[in-house]
């Protein structure tokens, strides 16, 4: 068959809730020979913008989403493929292209997008994709929720099975925090896996998740796989007071968005949408009292109450450190503390939350550290 | 978890959370139970449109059914307040507040400045506004501008779900005297709702839609009627900035003006009538505070100084549609929109 030389570009869905998306500008050109990993173009939704960049290899042979023009997920909006394909190939392919089922059939098939599970800390509520492979498991960080991996848990979920989770205080998870330390929620995450049936994980942590998953590693060794460490806590005791305060005293838009800014090295990548959901989660019963519980016994003055960089040095889990050169909230140095036994990367042009801001080269060494570790 | 659920829904949950959150939280009003758990009945109306149904078989004797007497029940809910009840009465539609008025005005928004901060009111009383139930001239009205004129009282009309179910739960919480307005037109509108509690503060707009041409004001049910204006106006490539006030004592002076200021341009948007309204309030307080960053005249969208008519006809042409809001907005950006022009 022909058609399996001519490879459809179509509209991505990032995360659980992007249902359409708006191509903003292409970054090739029809007729540009593509290579896998290259930016193609720039897409936005109503929670970020963020660049596609290639799955495959092949020439752009046809460029179909318009500047400006909002597309539905799975929709085709360029063809990519060799020089030799016939023009009039690829227009019958365009031509008989037919959108995959709508979200809400694709919802009805796969199943519920978000499960939970009753564990001993609580109702904890996670995703899961993917049924091959290593399983790996996302802990998110400070205020986040598993909606922090909205570019990553897909892009893993091809060659693993990969769980994210919200954690107690989190998301739509309990909002009962007991005892508001990092052995807590490690525990707490060791209650999910389980609930899960989940023995062994590959953990990939961010900020505070990525102490949460040292903690873990330190004290159930034979549960955690590797380490992935981004933007982490816990390799260093530096850490902006200004942001964590902002984070939790805010109550309106006005409040939040400056502080949301200081995550990103681009801070027009702060939508409107992602403002609101963040309010919407702080709004509810119990968070503050979480947050602000979580934040005086973690980061109390500015400064990290567990610095755990030696304990994993000598632990010799496979670890990978990755920063963003601009990160606001803990300082990019801090991934030196374990450069003499971890891969470390710290990647230009990007802040605190780097996996998204810089998904397409976080994913590329996640997935080689969690091939090279199982 | 997160659901699509009904204003209605909504604020029947809101309740419901609230009464298991906090024993002192009752409910009374006229029907509000409607003959539940009376003998063969196992199921009634809950309040005449059905938002308080099923809260009798959960929470029993807390809710009240009381006479068809509003100065008592209000006066009696007040009275309970500043016993140390948080409750919350429903007045069914707002425009019978006339007969309880002073209970509310002259007894419960003053309490806490006449007892020197001592007394706490915690009550709130709430009830179905606005035009377009084909419930002629005494059931229909957008009573906002009275109350929000009394210090003291706290005023919260919401124009979805989500902020219902937040606002309701905030307003049973305050220590203070709430009227909450429910627009009957949006009772059946779902949104996206949490099924956990949550409080939304007061005195924070929300902002649905950034613009940078024109803002646009409003509250409760003409807040849909300025976002399909918004989505008219931006295909000729005018972008508008909407905003949702949710309450209206205390109002979000800040959000309006930091909008304005970068806009230029307002259009207010009030299903009251259009004398001493929020309308007229929002365009003083800018002309006095933001008038250097006019560019053009506020525009005023309201309904007409008549009774909400019980012609259906007349009805639909009482409240203001999303094409008045558009051409307000076409008015402030033709080059004629700086120069005064008296209202039609």
């Amino acid at each position: 068959m022909l058609n399996e030389r001519i490879k459809p570009i179509v509209m991505p869905k990032w995360g659980l809730s992007m249902s359409e998306g708006k191509v903003t500008g292409w970054l090739k050109r029809p007729g540009s020979t593509i290579s896998i990993g290259d930016e193609l173009l720039e897409v936005e939704t109503d929670k970020i913008t963020n660049v596609v960049e290639a799955g495959e290899t092949g020439v752009l042979r046809r460029v179909l989403g318009e500047p400006g023009t909002v597309y539905p997920v799975k929709a085709l909006i360029a063809v990519l493929a060799e020089p030799d394909v016939p023009d009039d190939d690829i227009d019958a392919f365009i031509s008989t292209y037919a959108v995959p089922a709508s979200e809400d059939d694709g919802e009805a098939e796969a199943g519920p997008q978000y499960h939970t599970a009753e564990t001993p800390a609580g109702t904890i509520r996670y995703a899961k994709r993917g049924e091959a492979g290593p399983t790996v498991l996302l802990v998110h960080g400070f205020g986040g929720d598993l909606d922090n991996w909205l570019f990553t848990i897909d892009a893993l979920a091809e060659k693993a099975t990969v769980y994210a989770l919200d954690l107690p205080g989190h998301g739509q998870s309990t909002k009962r925090i007991v005892d508001p330390s990092l052995s807590s929620l490690s525990q707490a995450v060791l209650g999910f896996l389980d609930a899960v049936g989940v023995e062994r994980a590959h953990f990939v942590g961010h900020s505070m998740g990525g102490a949460v998953s040292m903690r873990t590693a330190l004290d159930a060794p034979g549960r955690v796989a590797s380490l992935s460490l981004i933007a982490s806590a816990g390799l260093g005791e530096r850490i902006d007071h200004g942001y964590i305060q902002g984070f939790v005293g805010a109550t309106s838009r006005r409040d939040l968005k400056p502080v949301l800014e200081t995550l990103f090295a681009d801070r027009g990548l702060v939508s409107r949408q992602m403002v609101d959901d963040l309010l919407k989660y702080k709004r509810l019963d119990g968070v503050d009292e979480a947050l602000r519980a979580l934040s005086a016994s973690l980061f109390a003055e500015g400064r990290q109450a567990s610095v755990l960089a030696a304990g994993i040095a000598d632990a010799g889990t496979p670890t990978l450190v990755v920063w963003g050169e601009e990160d606001r909230v803990i300082p990019a140095d801090h991934a030196q503390a374990l450069a003499s036994t971890a891969q470390v990367a710290v990647i230009p042009g990007a802040g605190h939350m780097v996996q998204m801001e810089a998904a397409g080269k976080v994913n590329a060494l996640l997935k080689d550290h969690i091939a090279k570790a199982d | 978890m997160s659901r699509k659920i009904s204003m209605k829904q909504a604020i029947n949950e809101a309740l419901d959370l609230e009464m298991r959150r906090d024993p002192t939280v009752i409910v009374m009003g006229e029907d509000i139970v409607g003959g539940t758990g009376a003998q063969g009945e196992d199921d009634a109306w809950g309040g005449v449109l059905g938002v308080t149904k099923g809260l009798y078989a959960k929470h029993g004797d807390r809710l009240m059914d009381t006479p068809l007497s509003e100065s008592a029940y209000i006066g009696a809910a007040i009275g309970a307040a500043a016993c140390g009840l948080r409750p919350v009465a429903e007045l069914m539609f707002l425009d019978f507040m006339g007969v309880c008025f002073d209970q509310i005005f002259n007894q419960a928004a003053k309490f806490r400045y006449m007892f020197g901060g001592k007394a706490e009111t915690p009550v709130v009383i709430r009830g179905m506004v606005g035009a377009g139930f084909r419930a002629a001239a005494q059931h229909s009205q957008m009573l906002t501008p009275l109350f929000t004129h009394i210090p003291g009282l706290k005023v919260v009309c919401p124009s979805n779900a989500y902020d219902a179910k937040g606002l309701l739960i905030q307003s049973i919480r305050d220590n203070d005297p709430v009227i909450f307005c429910e627009h009957k037109n949006l009772y059946g509108l779902e949104c996206e709702v949490p099924a956990e509690s949550y409080a939304i503060p007061f005195g924070e707009a929300n902002v649905l839609r950034d613009g940078d041409d024109v803002t646009i004001v409003s509250y409760g049910l003409t807040v849909h009627r300025a976002m399909e204006a918004a989505a008219a106006l931006a295909k000729d490539g005018t972008e508008a900035e909407v905003i949702d006030l949710r309450t209206l004592s205390p109002i979000d002076w800040d959000t309006i003006v930091e909008s304005v200021e970068r806009t230029g341009r307002l259009v207010v948007v009030d299903e009251a009538h259009p004398r001493c309204n929020l309308a007229t309030d929002i365009a003083a307080f800018v002309g006095q505070n933001a008038f250097g960053a006019l560019k053009a005249g506020i525009q005023m969208v309201t309904a007409p100084h008549t009774p909400v008519p019980f012609s259906p006809s007349l009805e639909d042409l009482y409240v203001p549609s999303a094409d008045s809001i558009a051409s307000a907005v076409r008015r402030t950006l033709s080059p004629k929109g700086a120069s005064p022009r008296i209202a039609a």
